[in-house]
């Protein structure tokens, strides 16, 4: 099976995280970004299903839509034991929306298909920044793909997949047949850490730059101009008042159910 | 008045509070409309008039019920296109943001997810997000074509009017293309009696420093009618189901009460109750990241304080 997993670069959310101030877009080069965390359940999804195809030819592809660091994100995946990585890399690319994203993501897709065809897009669940959902379900509609997401749960039985979505109200399996587009929640697996050897190798792993001309996508589609949100404003909430803190000495529930009381929760 | 479609949240016709928050958000943009997917319409209506809905579109076709979101987002293009409405409001649940997405996309049409927040603004809705964890504010409007948003649940106290509700029966057509991830089952969850977790008033919530041992938050939280949450750390421990994490990777709560038992507060978990309206905290360790959050904070074993607490609510509530 060929795989192509979609990854993010996001700040750090251990870290200071904030917005430019200029255009409200999220800071993604003055401050410490990583692979999105939760796209390393995606890597580690597409390494375990090529991994399980023994014998048979399976690649999997890192792609990713993001600024010059964004090749840090990339090279995570690689030294996982992702086969090669992708990377679109365009200034007119900035401020891009998920619509617009989902595009460029797609037309990325649509290319490295055309030199091999892929059966498998698995992406995270989220992102940890944006953390919208959306951009997989966009991909599907894009790609005119089945629909296979937020799986906690994958198997892979020929050209059929299968999984277990926990939803709010219900625990439904899904199926389709390849091609399809595929999200997997941090409930599918644990994602490995790299390797010594799997960081040596990374560094011989091939990877390819494209632009917007390369893709084929003009540039009035994406970046901020051509989002279709605005935002308006950003600010850092306030912060909460600091509280009353007790040292429990056998009073600590009393001190509890009178503050809950005072509050009018009781 | 321009229409603005609501896309009712429900199981068999047992509507969710979020659908009555979402038609009180709905009358500030304009008239709401009910969308309503399946079966069980009759048992809705009572509601849905109660909240304000003028109308309420049903789409019964039998592919969104066996397929994974397309067809619903392929119904709700369809109605789009027939009552070209000011605003599309969804709820921001799994499902919900992905028949959003798509919508935007076949529509190309802005997207808004997660709003707490929706005004009508000059040129159209204007909403407000929080978020980087809850940490950040955002308030902003689609540009371009029908403004999708997804809402929050809790984002308005939901106001009882009168609407009448007129059923209206939509067909629609449904593309092979769409019925492609056949849901094969479905297994209602268990009901436990608490409420809604992202819809409580109170919510507790444990996590590591439980051990695993999840009756004493359970039984505080039913002495305070509240509903249960768990921490990440919980949850990958095996204690208690993912369905009732709460944090980035499991629900986002705002509750008016959030009770953090044995959760050290790491970002994983501040980013799914940080815009709780009070925050109270009982923890074994005094540097836990958690007391920064809290109206009020106990240091201290929740083993002992949370039984005792639940005594002493009981008595008082007599």
């Amino acid at each position: 099976m060929n795989i192509v997993v979609c990854v993010k670069y996001v700040p750090d959310a251990t870290g200071d995280r904030r917005f430019n101030d200029a255009d409200h877009t999220v800071d993604r080069v003055g401050v410490d970004g990583l692979l999105s965390e939760l796209d390393e359940y995606a890597v580690e999804e597409a390494l375990k299903i090529v991994e399980a195809s023994d014998g048979s030819e399976g690649e999997v592809t890192v792609l990713t839509v993001g600024p010059e660091q964004a090749a840090d994100a990339i090279r995570k995946s690689l030294q996982m034991g992702a086969h090669k990585g992708v990377h679109v890399l365009d200034d007119a690319i900035h401020g891009s929306d998920a619509a617009a994203t989902s595009l460029l993501l797609a037309e990325a897709i649509k290319k490295v298909g055309a030199e091999s065809a892929w059966d498998l897009v698995i992406c995270g669940m989220a992102s940890t920044d944006g953390s919208m959902s959306v951009v997989p379900a966009m991909l599907a509609e894009r790609l005119g793909v089945a629909q296979v997401t937020f799986g906690s749960e994958i198997s892979v039985t020929g050209d059929m997949v299968s999984i277990r979505r926990d939803g709010d109200t219900a625990t439904e399996t899904v199926e389709a047949s390849t091609p399809l587009v595929l999200s997997v929640t941090d409930q599918s697996n644990e994602p490995r850490y790299p390797s010594f050897k799997g960081i040596m190798a990374a560094k011989k792993k091939p990877v390819e730059t494209w632009s917007l001309a390369d893709l084929g996508v003009p540039a009035e589609q994406v970046g901020l101009a051509a989002a279709w949100t605005k935002v308006d404003a950003s600010a850092a909430r306030p912060p909460r008042e600091a509280g009353t803190i007790v040292t429990d000495e056998g009073d600590g529930a009393a001190r509890l159910v009178e503050f809950l009381a005072g509050q009018k929760f009781i | 008045m321009t229409e603005v479609l609501v896309l009712v949240d429900h199981v068999d016709g047992a509507v969710k509070k979020t659908t009555s928050e979402l038609l009180t958000i709905a009358r500030r943009l304009g008239e709401p409309s009910a969308v309503f997917f399946g079966t069980g319409v009759e048992q809705a209506k009572e509601t849905l008039a109660q909240f304000g809905a003028a109308k309420v579109y049903v789409v019964e076709d039998a592919a969104l019920g066996e397929f994974l979101v397309a067809p619903k987002a392929e119904a709700m293009a369809q109605l789009v296109e027939k009552t070209q409405p000011a605003a599309v409001l969804i709820p921001s649940y799994a499902e919900g943001k992905e028949i959003a997405g798509r919508l935007s996309v076949k529509l190309e049409s802005g997207l808004i997810t997660d709003a707490v927040d929706v005004k009508a603004g000059d040129n159209g809705p204007q909403t407000t997000q929080s978020v980087f964890a809850g940490s950040f504010t955002v308030t902003a409007q689609v540009t371009k074509g029908t403004p999708i948003i997804t809402v929050k649940p809790n984002s308005a106290t939901p106001e009882p009017t009168d609407g009448a509700a007129e059923v209206e029966p939509f067909a629609v057509t449904i593309s092979d293309a769409a019925k492609t991830a056949r849901i094969v089952d479905s297994k209602p969850r268990e009901k436990t009696g608490r409420p809604e977790l992202t819809e409580a008033a109170i919510v507790v919530s444990g996590g590591r420093g439980t051990g695993g041992n999840f009756e004493p938050v359970e039984a505080f939280a039913d002495s305070l009618d509240a509903a249960v949450g768990a921490s990440r750390a919980a949850v990958d421990s095996g204690w208690y189901p993912h369905s009732y994490q709460v944090g980035q990777t499991g629900k986002t709560v705002s509750p008016q009460l959030y009770i953090a038992a044995g959760i050290s507060g790491a970002i994983q978990h501040r980013a799914g109750m940080q815009t709780s309206k009070t925050i109270v905290a009982i923890n074994k360790d005094e540097e836990a990241p958690i007391f920064e959050l809290v109206d009020f904070g106990v240091v201290g074993d929740l083993h002992t304080v949370l039984p005792a607490a639940t005594e002493e609510v009981t008595k008082r509530k007599g």
